[in-house]
């Protein structure tokens, strides 16, 4: 009696809590930009000057440069990440003018002050003084001058390589350049110590600001090169999600349908852990914040396919044990107990083949690789674990105790 | 225990041995002579697929790839409200510009998913993959010889290129479009085939555990039986997964749909290359060890 109990209180309890959860738990599982919209870019960056090396920080320092710059331009949810040691991944969803915002994620590449120093024409700047990456992070201000107009102060990080331009230049001009546009040429006065220059010209206050922004922006370390690039539409997004889920539920229910005939009682606790498991995976998927793709989304069909694999074995295993003459006591322990190796044998490989993908993987692939290394690990402890308790309840309360409950005919059965 | 009638799994391999050399040697051919047809991710150029209110003829594109002045080996493909226009060259912005902007004159609510890939990158993939089988048959190899033994491994190793192989050779003769998800198919099915083999080879192990198997006939016996009493388990876990990959491949998203397909043809291989395959190349394995040292039979 106490275990019937314990058997309805957890099916109760269980599908209480994953019926009351799974609106709330699908509305926050990330979607990926093949299934929202939105696109990717894969960046290859390189030195702005040449001969120079692509360093960690400065590689990391050119992706927070182009986080800050997609949130200034009012994306949602800008992700960008490193890879390897010189790309940058950007992943920017649910952008109506695409064009717009790629051009404006690598166009303020350099920031230049240049010289005319060595060149055939004084107004040729031709030689490059200091770069983008010589300015403090946001040292750019707009400030009014004497003169009430407004110009654009920005600080150096090394004083004495400023002081050093500047001193060689004294009389001359410097052409501040942001990429081949001229912003400014003003002339060196004296030999600026402090680090501090100022940009003056005729600008607006608007326009003034215009190039602040810019400069701050534009302390991108590192030129970049688009390598990959993947743009999804919204309404192409919402189609492929739509029909895929729908094709997954289709898949789903034959599968149950095929369990539950197949298997009769064990086949419901079956298809109640496969429940489970797909409820658990949906947990894990909101829990670590993953990002659900299409890839992802078949490997989450898959992955319920290989863990009825699970509950398969089990299962023919326990037929098998109760066809030798076993007592269904007997014959579900025994049945447990050998068909636990072979699930892991059978599991383990797939993850080496899983942990491969992942390793060697990009965006989609890893993605599925994921889902599927989740899967497993949640399939053993849902349709190994938690099926072998629920099917030993059962039978321990004396509910399950004819191998016909099993699908196993009576004239099947041999002596032991 | 009574004697069941059971089927000769292993006497009957040697026409599907036959079979399967007379695919892989068709395979070799097919991939020498066409290749494969490689998607945008491994060929670098772009990949414009449009899905449209309305279906879009290629008479009604070609004059606007002309007047952009892109794409003039550019093959289109029309289907079923969706377009899909594949470029040799990678689009720059202003052309990708463009094209969506002439599209959106033809249909408004067109909405495209475009795919660019720089050669060198497409180089890089194509590197990766071939080593993530690799490392993975590896990786199979070092668990499965340790939890089993060499031969085992070696046979499922044996198993699971072929269907890695064969799928490749199917993709290759009906000119399917190879992409990077088709090579997540085929690790999957890597997976797969490797799942069901080792839930074969762990009948065998454990039969051999009971028996004394001392000649060649011995093995051959011991083998047809676990196969036996595996089959129904192989087929309904081939037929589950089959059934979720067909529906993938029937109603899913048009994304997945390469994958799916490589997953049924790969899911059909896997179930038959474990039975035909992989537990008769076994025996062969085996047998060699028996006339060598046959008198320490029952080491496994």
């Amino acid at each position: 009696m106490k275990r019937i109990i314990t058997f309805i209180v957890t099916i109760l309890v269980l599908s209480g809590v994953m019926a009351v959860s799974s609106p709330g738990l699908l509305d926050k599982v990330r979607l990926g930009l093949d299934l929202k919209g939105g696109f990717e870019i894969l960046y290859e960056a390189q030195p702005i000057e040449a001969g120079q090396k692509v360093t960690t920080e400065s590689l990391n320092q050119t992706a927070k440069s182009l986080e800050k710059r997609a949130n200034v331009l009012g994306t949602s949810e800008p992700e960008v990440t490193t890879e390897g040691a010189n790309r940058i991944r950007l992943k920017i969803a649910g952008v109506t003018d695409e064009a717009e915002v790629r051009k404006k994620m690598k166009e303020p590449a350099n920031l230049t002050f240049r010289s005319a120093n060595g060149c055939k024409d004084a107004t040729d700047f031709c030689k490059i003084e200091l770069l983008g990456s010589d300015f403090k992070e946001n040292g750019a201000e707009v400030r009014y001058n004497t003169l009430n107009q407004p110009e654009i102060s920005i600080t150096v990080k090394d004083k004495a390589k400023f002081a050093e331009v500047t001193k060689r230049l004294i009389g001359k001009e410097l052409g501040i350049y942001l990429d081949e546009t001229q912003l400014s040429a003003p002339v060196v006065n004296s030999e600026l110590t402090d680090g501090n220059a100022s940009i003056t010209g005729n600008y607006t206050m608007e326009e003034a600001n215009t190039i602040r922004d810019t400069i701050n922006l534009g302390a991108l370390p590192l030129k970049l090169t688009e390598k990959y690039s993947q743009s999804v539409g919204a309404t192409l997004g919402k189609q492929s999600l739509d029909k895929t889920i729908q094709a997954g539920l289709i898949a789903s229910a034959f599968i149950l349908i095929f369990m539950i005939g197949m298997y009769r009682l064990p086949g419901i606790l079956a298809s109640f852990a496969l429940i489970l498991h797909t409820w658990l995976l949906i947990l894990v998927f909101v829990a670590a914040d993953f990002t659900l793709t299409l890839p992802g989304i078949a490997a989450f069909i898959l992955g319920i396919g290989m863990a009825v694999d699970a509950n398969i074995i089990t299962n023919e295993r326990i037929r098998e044990e109760m066809r030798n003459g076993r007592s269904v006591m007997s014959a579900v322990k025994l049945g447990n107990k050998s068909s636990f190796r072979t699930i892991l044998d059978s599991n383990i490989t797939t993850i080496i083949v899983a942990g491969v993908m992942f390793a060697y993987g990009t965006g989609a692939v890893k993605g599925f690789a994921l889902v599927l290394i989740v899967e497993i690990v949640l399939s053993i402890a849902t349709n190994v674990y938690f099926s072998h308790f629920l099917l030993t309840l059962l039978v321990k309360a004396g509910l399950l105790k004819k191998p016909k409950q099993f699908g196993v005919k009576e004239s099947e059965i041999r002596a032991l | 225990m009574r004697f069941k009638k059971e089927f000769d799994f292993v006497g009957v391999s040697k026409y599907f041995y036959t079979i399967s050399i007379i695919l892989t040697i068709v395979g070799i051919i097919c991939l020498s002579v066409f290749g494969l047809n490689y998607g945008v991710d491994f060929r670098a150029g772009s990949n414009v697929d449009i899905s449209t209110s309305k279906a879009l003829t290629s008479a009604e594109v070609q004059p606007i790839l002309k007047e952009i002045g892109i794409g003039e080996d550019a093959s289109i493909t029309p289907g079923d409200k969706r377009i899909n226009i594949r470029f040799t060259e990678v689009l720059n912005e202003d052309q990708d510009h463009a094209l969506k902007a002439a599209i959106l004159k033809l249909d408004k609510t067109a909405s495209f998913e475009i795919n660019t890939v720089d050669t060198e990158m497409a180089k890089e993939l194509g590197r990766n993959a071939i080593y993530a089988v690799l490392i993975s048959c590896i990786g199979i190899i070092i668990y499965v010889g340790i939890r089993f033994e060499w031969r085992f491994a070696l046979a499922a190793i044996l198993a699971l290129l072929h269907d890695a192989f064969m799928v490749i050779t199917v993709f290759s003769i009906f000119r399917l479009e190879v992409d990077l998800i088709f090579i997540t198919a085929v690790l999957t099915i890597i997976g797969y085939s490797i799942n069901d083999t080792i839930v074969i080879f762990d009948r065998i192990r454990e039969n051999l555990r009971f028996s004394k198997t001392k000649t060649h006939d011995d093995i051959v016996v011991l083998v047809n039986k676990s196969v036996n009493q595996m089959i129904l388990r192989s087929l309904y876990t081939a037929l589950t997964v089959f059934i979720a990959a067909f529906f993938l491949y029937l109603f899913g998203g048009e994304s997945i749909k390469m994958f799916s397909l490589a997953m049924v043809i790969g899911l059909v291989f896997g179930a038959y290359s474990s039975i035909f395959i992989a537990s008769p190349f076994w025996v062969l394995l085996k047998s060699k060890q028996k006339t060598q040292k046959a008198s320490n039979p029952s080491k496994v």
